[in-house]
């Protein structure tokens, strides 16, 4: 804590810091039931299609197993989601490879694994199965109606009119890869009756009421016989929240079957990666019409993800990659067409960035494209077109006074000394055949929260108690998956009742004992439930001001604690509840697209330098610079550590991490050894810079971070090889086999020295 | 899993054990390749025959005119051994990149022949530095030349019941240009998508012979014969790249695979040949 | 099964095991000691990490059998005074914490070998562990702090002074 005693904005430790290191705290896959059994999942292996039959090997006594199938479902056989589209178990016709159809339980791992490979499915495959977007687009046997489960349209301004105020047009196709989130935990969840007949299920989670939701429809119970407990996640990044419905709908079925016995349904890497979602593929349409000047007149975005053959969460992915692709620039004329797509994939999900990623990825580098067309240097153009205070984006949001983003951009160009080491790698591209050099930025933004109504629609609670003891506890579901949010909330608390850190807790996460304070995504928890939770503090602190004497400020710890003993001594339990109350310039009509999406957007400018040697192409990458505006940092290591872990993942997005589909559609490089994320031999200097100016909506001014980091270093990368090579690489990832490919689509080995265009000296 | 698991105290014992078995133990060291795959299949593990304890495989002689690698000496000991280093620097750099720290200090060079996947570590260097094998059995020890080792795709010259108990080198490499480069998916722990270890005998401006061994460019760990005898009494600065291109073409396989494609492999492959001939 | 004899984390073990198990699951399951982790079963996340005789080994890639009147260290057994564990918790260096343990044992090894090493030599020495949170950054400044911890004052190590 910093001397003038403030928690808030202080690097505090983590609270799980300890328990973590020594390897004493619990994740499921640590938690022992004594008795309990193994569960495993039959999946399907064709492209959608038909389960005609499910053959049991005959040598195999099945008395000695649990069996579970799609009969055995209780309630409704559906993934509850947006769409009802999904089932929990395939009972006949399945839509993609690695689907579950069949459930397994044994007390014996190994009889588990014989049972799983004695199960048969005969399946009639789907002949028509599509993988990519544009030929799903045009599918002559569609799995929903046209293959597209929604189709969005965000326009300002008269697109036409700004194509022909353009004096340059540039247009350019962008693709991005599916990504996998490896979070280094597999899935898994463990179900058990308790002695009072409550279903009980606990595992590894981002968004214990989700599950919930899916468990009440699948089992038909209520609420009090159902309960969902999140154990120590480790790590999330979009990945636990969707699927852990899927596993603990499993891991219910077959402990309803077998009798309330626990039942352990832990995925291995390969299952994991097999099974669960991946981050959406994109492919992108970018047309930009500007002035001589690099004044934008035109934003022309066709956006289109790839959601795979259910709908799941891509809706909501596809409408903030939509309300994303214009960046933070003025242009008059925007037309955003965007549409989530079907195929035979397993679905794809929610990844840290939440469709953002994809869309910014191909707006920063069609800037740099139409900047060598214009030719004007990349930063210029940007310098042109940024919101600035009073503009309205593409959305129709006007920006707040209180942003400035030259600010952001100026400061990463003097921390990466940009200007001179553009300058620097220019001449040595000309003198130096074997390695090149390339420096590029990327400047975006990304909204924090649900998007448009969406806080409104969550409603979310959340409450403080504290005890006679003056102790305090947090209720909310936000979950701890590594993000420190269990400190962070603790922190903002902390300030808000004057206590040390110390004082402060969260509740173990479990629907029988916490409130709803919505999923934890969408970079939301510390701006929107820290706002709740903080209101909530501050009403705690009002009714021991006013029922129970403690002084109005000013008061010392043993104050506060007298002061709860006094209040629960005269009135019970001192325990506040909140809920989210939407700032008041927050309208956005969801038909239209119109309005002020997010109440605050977290500004950056990310710098990426690479070296790449043409003997092999093999792109290193070297530096990086990364600064961003985030209303108020709440803990200084804490928000570091979620910005340099972004860009060593957005590192691998763009470099390295290539899913290969098997003939099925599902992942073919399922292992570690054939999925490469980076290791700390593959990590840059990552130098990171915060910036606080005012406005955010959460405590202290706080706006969203965790998804930030995911969207600029792909970009930023791109345009860094683009300017070294003069290639025109529009896809990622970006591996050597690309960059030898991309060269020699620009007629040079690379060896003879870079084309001019991109690589002229400015 | 589980299954037969013996560890004799002999290699006598060892090859006896084996013997009676029909051949059919799988025999583990350092694990680093047969658990992965016992692992990915969940099944039972198969009888294994665990040789890490056998003190004799665990030598590292360096004699007059050859070095002899015992079968269990592990990459980490070969990593940093002073006297591999000053001979065969290229199998230290090998070894040192045979996955990350905790696997070399389990894999053993022999292990790493044994698996016999095309894209090992080793193989390349010890294909460059004219290694022997020495193989045993009950039946007796022989002696083979490791270039003639590898004969298909995960197929080797040695019969199930022999064991690989050491690995000859000839110090002959005095003067010699040494030129290893391994082209991984990343920068640590990766497997090879390109690998190369050459070493080339001038005379002055003149190449009068050249070893240039690959990984990953043919079902098998591979010396590139034709490029060698089209290289042989060449000067520097006549090497056209063309015709090296031609040579790798009939000695090299590579394919498209999870890892890479064929044409980056030979791409990759020409220029590391043009990078080794530059290499002084 | 097989009578076996061997140390781990300075108690002496004896008994009847099956040697045909990996050592990662006579860990977890049959001593219930649960900071080593199962990332892939494969040994490329490292979050199995042990040390055998000092040795760092990924514990999914060893049969019990092989560890025959050796020496074992799992994280259980990191003295409770290890500057490692004051200096990864204080220097955000955990997260989700899944890969911690292997990545201190991964630090432990390499601070037997060399108490005082550069930057580069704890990327390389971390290298075949695993992290998606942190970006590997502060681990980095957490093993330096340590290495920094247990010197003497007299000597600091190169790089590890007054980082943040």
């Amino acid at each position: 804590m910093d001397g003038s005693g403030k928690v808030l904005g202080a690097s505090v430790r983590r609270k799980d810091a300890l328990e973590k290191v020594t390897g004493a705290v619990r994740y499921v896959d640590d938690i022992v039931y004594p008795g309990a059994w193994h569960g495993g999942t039959v999946r399907t292996h064709a492209p959608g299609g038909v389960v005609e039959q499910i053959e049991f090997d005959p040598s195999i006594d099945w008395s000695q197993y649990v069996v579970v199938t799609a009969a055995d479902v209780p309630g409704d056989n559906l993934i509850r989601l947006i769409d009802p589209d999904q089932p929990a178990l395939v009972d006949r016709v399945f839509r993609h490879a690695a689907e579950p159809v069949v459930l397994l339980a044994h007390a014996d791992r190994l009889a588990l694994a014989r049972g799983l490979a004695g199960v048969r499915l005969v399946e009639a495959a789907n002949p028509h199965p599509v993988f990519d977007i544009d030929p799903a687009l045009e599918a002559v046997h569609p799995i929903c109606p046209a293959n597209v489960y929604r189709d969005y349209r965000m326009v300002k301004g008269d697109p036409a009119a700004g194509e022909a105020d353009a004096e340059v047009l540039f247009e350019g196709r962008f693709e991005t890869g599916a990504q996998e989130h490896v979070y280094i935990e597999p899935q898994g969840m463990i179900a058990h009756v308790d002695a009072d007949g409550v279903l009980v299920i606990e595992g590894s989670m981002q968004c214990p009421f989700y599950v919930l939701d899916t468990l009440l429809g699948l089992t038909a119970r209520s609420s009090d016989r159902l309960r969902i407990v999140h154990r120590t996640t480790g790590g999330g990044f979009g990945g636990k929240e969707e699927y852990p419905s899927h596993i603990a709908a499993h891991a219910a079925l077959l402990t309803l079957k077998a009798g309330g016995r626990p039942v352990r349904l832990i995925y291995d890497r390969a299952e994991d990666m097999l099974a669960t979602p991946k981050r959406h593929p994109s492919r992108s349409i970018v047309r930009l019409g500007a002035k001589r000047d690099g004044t934008l007149t035109l934003i022309d975005f066709d956006f289109a993800i790839d959601g795979g053959a259910y709908a799941t969460l891509s809706p909501v992915v596809l409408s903030r990659g939509l309300i994303h692709a214009p960046g933070p620039y003025r242009c008059e004329h925007v037309r955003v067409r965007g549409r989530a797509v079907a195929t035979n994939h397993p679905p794809n999900g929610a990844f840290r960035g939440f469709g953002a990623p994809q869309a910014i990825f191909a707006m920063e580098v069609a800037l740099d494209g139409l900047a060598g067309d214009l030719g004007i240097p990349p930063l210029e153009l940007r310098r042109r077109n940024m919101l600035c205070p009073g503009d309205v984006s593409a959305p129709g949001q006007r920006m707040d006074a209180s942003m400035d983003f030259h600010r952001v951009l100026d400061e990463a160009l003097e921390r990466s000394d940009y200007l001179r080491r553009r300058e620097d790698f220019s001449r040595w591209n000309i003198d130096n055949q074997s390695v090149k050099k390339g420096i590029g930025l990327a400047t975006f933004y990304h909204g924090a929260g649900f998007t448009g109504g969406g806080e409104v629609y969550l409603a979310s609670r959340a409450a403080v108690r504290a005890n006679a003891l003056g102790q305090v506890e947090i209720l909310a579901s936000s979950s701890e998956m590594g993000q420190g949010s269990s400190t962070t909330l603790c922190q903002i608390v902390a300030q808000a009742l004057e206590l040390p850190i110390e004082r402060v807790t969260q509740a173990a996460v479990d629907t029988h004992a916490v409130l709803n304070s919505g999923p934890t995504v969408a970079s939301r928890t510390c701006m929107v439930v820290g706002r709740i939770l903080e209101d909530a503090a501050r009403e705690l602190r009002a009714r021991l001001v006013s029922a129970a004497g403690l002084p109005d400020n000013g008061y010392s710890a043993q104050a506060f604690t007298d002061a709860c003993a006094r209040y629960t001594a005269a009135h019970g339990e001192l325990r506040v509840e909140s809920r989210y109350e939407p700032p008041p310039d927050v309208n956005w009509d969801d038909k239209t697209f119109r309005g002020s999406p997010y109440a605050s957007y977290a500004w950056a400018c990310y710098i990426a330098e690479v070296e790449i040697d043409l003997r092999t192409w093999e792109v290193n990458l070297t530096d990086f610079t990364a600064v961003q505006e985030i209303g108020k940092v709440v803990n200084p290591v804490i928000a570091a550590g979620q910005v340099e872990g972004g860009v060593v993942q957005a590192l691998g997005y763009a470099l390295m991490e290539k899913v290969v589909w098997g003939e099925g559609g599902a992942m073919a490089n399922n292992r570690f050894t054939n999925y490469i994320i980076p290791t700390s031999a593959d990590t840059p200097p990552i130098r990171v810079f915060f910036q606080e100016q005012p406005g955010g909506s959460g405590p202290a001014g706080a706006k969203g971070l965790g998804e930030l980091p995911m969207d600029g270093p792909a970009p930023a990368i791109v345009n860094a090889i683009n300017f070294a090579l003069g290639t025109d690489i529009h896809a990622i990832p970006v591996l050597p086999e690309d960059v030898m490919l991309a060269l020699e689509a620009v007629g040079t080995s690379g060896i003879q020295g870079a084309r001019g265009r991109q690589g002229a000296t400015r | 899993m589980s299954g037969l698991f013996v560890r004799p105290a002999s290699l006598d014992e060892a090859l006896a054990l084996q013997q009676a078995h029909g051949g059919r133990l799988a025999v583990i060291a350092g694990g680093t390749d047969l658990l992965v795959g016992w692992n990915l299949a969940h099944a039972p593990m198969p009888g294994c025959m665990d040789i890490s304890g056998l003190q004799e495989l665990q030598s590292i002689e360096i004699g007059a005119d050859t070095v002899t690698i015992g079968a269990g000496v592990s990459c980490a000991r070969i990593a940093a051994h002073a006297g591999i280093a000053a001979d065969f620097p290229m199998l230290v750099e090998c070894a040192r990149q045979t996955g990350s720290i905790a696997i070399q200090n389990r894999a053993t060079l022999a292990g790493n022949i044994m698996n016999a996947s095309p894209a090992a570590d080793n193989p390349p260097a010890l294909l460059a530095y004219c290694a022997k094998i020495t193989l045993a059995s009950v039946r007796g020890t022989r002696c083979v030349d490791y270039d003639r080792f590898h004969v298909g795709y995960k197929r080797t010259v040695a019969a199930a019941d022999e064991l690989l108990t050491a690995i000859t080198l000839p110090r002959d490499t005095a003067g010699r240009v040494h030129f290893h480069c391994k082209v991984g998916t990343r920068r640590a722990q990766a497997i090879s998508k390109v690998a190369l270890a050459a070493l080339l005998d001038w005379d002055g401006d003149r190449l009068q012979s050249s070893r240039f061994a690959f990984a990953s460019m043919a079902p098998v760990p591979l010396l590139a014969r034709s490029l060698s005898d089209r290289l042989a009494g060449s000067r520097r600065g006549e090497l056209r790249r063309e015709a090296i291109d031609a040579a790798l073409a009939v000695d090299l396989q590579p394919i498209d695979d999870i890892r890479s494609t064929a044409l980056y492999r030979r791409r990759v492959a020409n220029n590391l040949v043009i990078a080794a001939l530059d290499a002084r | 099964m097989m009578q076996m004899a061997f140390s781990l984390n300075g108690r002496r073990v004896d008994g009847e095991f099956d040697p045909a198990q990996r050592l990662l699951d006579f860990l977890r399951i049959e001593r219930g000691l649960t900071g080593t982790k199962e990332g892939c079963g494969e040994g490329e996340c490292g979050a199995c990490a042990v040390l055998i005789d000092g040795t760092l080994v990924n514990s999914c890639l060893v049969l019990l059998g092989q560890v025959q009147g050796r020496v074992l260290l799992s994280i259980e057994g990191i003295a409770t005074d290890d500057p490692l564990l004051e200096s990864f918790a204080s220097s955000g260096a955990t997260q989700c914490g899944i890969c911690t343990p292997g990545m201190v044992i991964a630090a432990r090894a390499l601070l037997d070998r060399i108490p005082d090493p550069t930057l580069d030599q704890v990327r390389e020495a971390l290298a075949g562990n695993l992290c998606r949170c942190t970006g590997y950054t502060r681990i980095y400044d957490a093993v330096l702090n340590a290495s920094a911890m247990a010197l003497p004052a007299a000597a600091p190590p190169v790089g590890a002074g007054g980082s943040a």
